[in-house]
């Protein structure tokens, strides 16, 4: 399969065998009506900042409930050639918007059969977003003020490369090798920080007195906050959603979550690179800011990491339609078939060497 | 005792018996829009998931010992028995020689409904305006029960599409779209993708639930039947859920065997 397809990065084979995964198992798969959900930008309605006032809930906060969707073309980090613009104005979206398209479409047919091969399914496939964020930004990460990952502290650069190296020899020497994605043990989109990737960015809220419940819709994870007393896990014990708690500020929620159980395989995104540690904390900040509406803003902080916290903005975008069943692990024929295609290259390899002697 | 201490004894006794025993039957509490309150962490107390059906203790994988072994426990089946067809009842058998090696909660795949309901795990309910969301425990399974306007599974699922409406105050849920994929215990109770689940949800008290879940599948059972059992509150003050992912606790035994060996 090396030979086949080349250059390709390996994360996008993962993600081609989830895919082909879930095409071959009929009941894991998530309803082209969920995947092609994300609203169109409406750039000509009343800016985000403009005042609205939410539906409340009896005890008197705004309303969250429904379903919301992240997807985007906006990228994580802002091109560098952009320095500090955050925004795109009104005029800008059409033609960024076009170029984003292009940038992130598999259907380019500009690199050639073996590019073709490699980008391995069609648009079909991806929910990403067909239009840049509803809030126009230039960039997710909104701080630093460059739009750019903070630099990694010395430590943090040394495992990161030391990670990254290590990966490249032996992410495909067995299961626990592979990120968390692949093995339907946590996704980016459920988080903290939620982060889209490439499809099923929708998630369900519901409210109770109580609790702030985030149903993620990959790899079907619920965040359930407890608003009220709660007493937190020892530190010891370790989540790969973490242990959150959350609090109104005014109209705005706050979650804060620790005890996350980040590894070596964890990413920001399944398509970014950016590691963490134990030390890791997210804040979270979830305001409702129109009907259709949610601005979503995460600060990452891992002093062990990163030089500095960093926070990323995303709008949510209220989808009228209901969130699938996305029953990752029962179907993940895309595991087996990545470990056993490395066996079977390994094995041809030791005999191509027996027949070179 | 005078009439009057005797009065402000029982008064004073009465304000520390616990709430549950104060909330008279039928009138459990209640949501701000005046629907039963089923928020909160329930779980059951039986042995179904061993075995809907009455039966006594019996051993597991040796390896495991006293772990491993079947707890004893009544059944939960309305009229004791499940109404399997004749070759239903055949693969029943089958199921139950090979339990050990094919129960899918082996594998930690989702468990359908109504399994998740009395798997050793806690759930949570947590009841919004137009849904209720339960999550379980067991798996990070959970399901969405639209309470809106019923609309039709899509396509089959693990967990299923559910449609729920009150009736009166209890909370009666249509669960359609289930695949085929499950069973119902671990003693090798089965289904088709016929299946058709009716669950209801009736508040005795603040700390007790009444579950009743009636079965239909025409493809496996000569008629609809019933199971029951109470679901209780976790009343423990910090009780909540915690994550069990336990994909990852499958792994070596899905893809040990595609593990590069140390000579390679």
């Amino acid at each position: 399969m090396k030979e086949q397809l080349g250059m390709i990065e390996r994360h996008l084979i993962h993600i081609g065998f989830l895919a082909l995964a879930a095409w071959l198992a009929p009941v894991c798969w998530t309803p082209t009506v969920a995947q092609t959900a994300t609203p169109a930008v409406r750039t000509k309605s009343k800016s985000p900042t403009a005042k609205w006032t939410p539906p409340r809930t009896a005890d008197g906060h705004p309303v969250f409930e429904g379903v919301w969707n992240s997807s985007s073309l906006t990228p994580l980090e802002r091109p560098v050639e952009l320095g500090s613009k955050e925004f795109y104005s009104e005029e800008e979206v059409a033609a960024y918007t076009q170029k984003r398209r292009k940038e992130m479409s598999r259907e380019r047919r500009d690199g050639g059969a073996e590019a073709d091969l490699g980008r391995a399914y069609n648009e079909e496939w991806y929910d990403r977003g067909t239009e840049i964020g509803r809030n126009r930004r230039t960039s997710r990460i909104v701080d630093p003020p460059n739009g750019r990952f903070p630099p990694m502290t010395p430590e943090g650069q040394k495992r990161f490369d030391e990670t990254r190296a290590w990966l490249d020899k032996h992410s495909t020497d067995a299961a626990e090798n592979q990120p968390l994605y692949v093995r339907c043990l946590a996704a980016s989109q459920a988080g903290p920080p939620m982060l889209p990737g490439n499809y099923n960015n929708n998630y369900q809220i519901v409210q109770t007195p109580g609790y702030f419940a985030i149903l993620s819709e990959q790899p079907h994870q619920t965040r359930i906050v407890p608003l009220t007393q709660h007493s937190p896990l020892p530190q010891d014990v370790k989540q790969w959603m973490g242990d959150s708690r959350g609090h109104w500020e005014g109209d705005t929620l706050v979650v804060e979550t620790s005890n996350l159980r980040f590894n070596d395989q964890s990413k920001f995104g399944n398509q970014y690179d950016g590691i963490a540690d134990d030390n890791l904390r997210v804040t979270e900040r979830f305001a409702r800011t129109a009907a259709d509406l949610i601005i979503y803003r995460a600060t990452i902080i891992d002093p062990t990491v990163y030089t500095k916290p960093w926070t990323i903005e995303l709008p949510l975008q209220k989808v009228t339609e209901p969130v699938y069943e996305y029953a990752c692990h029962e179907g993940n024929y895309g595991l087996a078939g990545i470990l056993s295609g490395a066996r079977a290259e390994e094995k041809k390899a030791a005999e191509q060497n027996l027949g070179h002697r | 005792m005078p009439p009057k201490l005797t009065a402000a004894v029982a008064a004073t006794l009465l304000a520390t018996i616990p709430l549950y025993a104060q909330a008279p039957a039928g009138r459990p509490p209640r949501t701000a829009d005046g629907k039963p309150n089923l928020n909160g962490i329930w779980q059951a107390l039986n042995t179904a998931n061993w075995d809907l059906q009455t039966h006594g203790p019996s051993g597991g994988p040796p390896a495991l010992g006293a772990i491993g072994a079947t707890p004893p426990g009544l059944g939960v089946v309305e009229g004791g028995e499940i109404p399997y067809l004749p070759q239903a009842a055949e693969k029943k058998k089958q199921n139950f020689a090979s339990r050990w090696t094919v129960d899918p909660e082996i594998k930690c795949y989702l468990p359908g409904v109504p399994r998740a309901t009395y798997m050793p795990f806690p759930f949570q309910i947590l009841q919004g305006s137009d849904s209720i969301m339960i999550a379980y425990g067991y798996a990070d399974a959970v399901r969405t029960i639209n309470m809106g306007k019923p609309s039709d599974a899509p396509l089959d699922s693990w967990m299923g599409w559910s449609n729920g409406h009150w009736e009166g105050d209890t909370l009666v849920v249509d669960v359609t779209g289930l695949n085929d994929q499950t069973w119902f215990d671990r003693a090798g109770d089965f289904h088709s993708d016929a299946l058709h689940v009716v669950e209801r949800y009736k508040l005795l008290n603040k700390d007790l639930l009444d579950y009743e879940a009636t079965i239909e599948d025409p493809m496996v059972f000569s008629k609809p039947w019933k199971i029951n059992m109470p679901l209780y509150r976790h009343a423990e003050k910090n009780a909540r859920l915690m994550e069990f992912k336990c994909a990852e606790f499958t792994e070596e035994l899905l893809y040990g065997n595609l593990r590069k060996k140390a000579s390679q």
